[in-house]
């Protein structure tokens, strides 16, 4: 197996880095071609921008900052937010991106995980799951869908998702650790490589997913400290997880 | 090899999403990216994507000839993940899909582990690691550097194929390149 992945998460919201303060007020932290430079160079093995525009306004902005991340950096970039089309995911790509997270728009339309790793590979598609109690959630976790977490990966993979992102609406932003029982749940119900998310607070915590999942995101516990990241793998390496000599 | 003349990379399109980032991370060591898969210093033949519509991509644009008759000439090619798998007798892929034939071998499908195979791996020789993204992998002889058991790199003439993607693999990806253009 290739070794495990730290993946910062950047929301961006008009093409600038913006943190949320439980959904509202979103605040401007800075621009993503700088704050991603600077994860890339704490030893960052690949990057999420989550795109948290309400409308489709920020689309050229989106795809603007896609490509000057490209021309900047030279490590992998998933995309995720609003994509409905393989349309939408080709110009991403185009672009620069290395991979497109869908989320919503699969939940409404499954066929689109099929279409997407027709036209761009599985490699390229990745199934962002929001689940709580073990059901998933649409609409950023606003709409509870009535299906299983473990159910929908599996019927993902099955349509051509190459990975699948699994957040914990339950553990999310509490930093008390990820939700290891849902992790294990996803982890055994397929064989795409899976990627935790939610609730890392401390190194002892993404120690604990990465024994179940492939990659850990990172969102508040490196938001705004990039620093934090090279503090992080540092104490990982310390506690014997093998992770790339970024240097 | 003292010429200060910037060295000509010519990046094959074939609407693989991949080119941007091959051609920023060749600008950045110092190449100029020219259209013309023959007479450049090196060709890079990037791949992502399925098997049978590159394949059909090449040879609607004619590159495929080209790609021919350039490592006919001894003139140095890079093959980058389908890349490398393109340039196999043939591949698995999509029902079976003839390939460029530069390598002896084919593209199998991965098994074991979690496919597709995505992430940083280390390579041997050399113990550095590189960014992996597949689900098929080559099986030839002409393997000159492996990483877990997956063919890593594969050689014949003027024809290098890797598996990983150097153009994401930071540093390390970095230099891979540099060593490339050095030699050509």
């Amino acid at each position: 197996m290739p070794l495990p992945r730290l993946i910062p998460c950047l929301d961006v919201d008009r093409g600038r880095v913006v943190k949320g303060v439980r959904f509202e007020g979103l605040r401007d932290v800075g621009d993503p071609v700088e704050l991603g430079a600077a994860y890339s160079g704490a030893g960052a093995d690949e990057l999420v921008f989550l795109d948290v525009s309400a409308t489709t306004e920020g689309r050229p902005l989106l795809l603007d900052l896609v490509a000057r991340v490209a021309d900047r950096l030279a490590i992998p970039f998933t995309v995720g937010g609003g994509i409905r089309t393989v349309a939408d995911a080709a110009a991403l790509l185009r672009a620069g991106a290395d991979k497109v997270a869908v989320n919503t728009a699969a939940l409404r339309r499954p066929v689109l995980i099929g279409e997407l790793a027709a036209a761009l590979g599985s490699q390229a598609v990745v199934l962002a799951i929001d689940a709580s109690g073990g059901e998933v959630h649409a609409r950023a976790g606003s709409e509870p869908t009535g299906r299983g977490a473990a159910a929908w990966a599996r019927e993902g993979e099955a349509a051509g998702a190459g990975e699948i992102l699994l957040t914990s609406i339950d553990a999310d932003g509490t930093r008390e650790g990820y939700d290891l029982g849902l992790t294990a749940a996803v982890a055994g119900a397929v064989s795409v490589p899976l990627i935790a998310s939610g609730g890392a607070g401390e190194a002892s915590h993404i120690a604990a997913v990465l024994e179940f999942a492939q990659a850990a995101l990172l969102a508040s516990i490196v938001h705004e400290s990039p620093a934090r990241l090279g503090v992080l793998r540092a104490e990982l390496l310390s506690r014997g997880v093998l992770l790339r000599d970024a240097a | 090899m003292t010429t200060r003349r910037p060295r000509r990379v010519s990046i094959c399109d074939y609407g693989a999403g991949n080119v941007r980032s091959v051609s920023v991370a060749l600008r950045r060591l110092g190449t100029e990216i020219v259209d013309d898969p023959l007479g450049a210093d090196l060709c890079v033949l990037p791949g992502v994507g399925s098997a049978s519509s590159a394949m059909a991509c090449l040879r609607r644009r004619g590159l495929d000839r080209a790609l021919r008759e350039r490592f006919h000439l001894g003139r140095p090619i890079l093959g980058i993940c389908l890349g490398l798998q393109l340039a196999l007798e043939e591949t698995e892929e999509d029902g079976g899909v003839p390939g460029l034939g530069f390598l002896p071998g084919r593209a199998v499908r991965l098994r074991g582990g979690r496919v597709p195979r995505i992430g940083w791996a280390t390579v041997e020789p050399g113990g550095e690691a590189f960014y992996f993204a597949h689900s098929y992998a080559a099986v030839t002889p002409a393997a000159t550097a492996v990483s877990e058991g997956v063919v890593a790199e594969a050689r014949v003439g003027s024809f290098v194929g890797v598996q990983f993607h150097p153009e994401k693999s930071g540093a390390a990806g970095a230099r891979f390149l540099e060593r490339c253009l050095s030699r050509v």
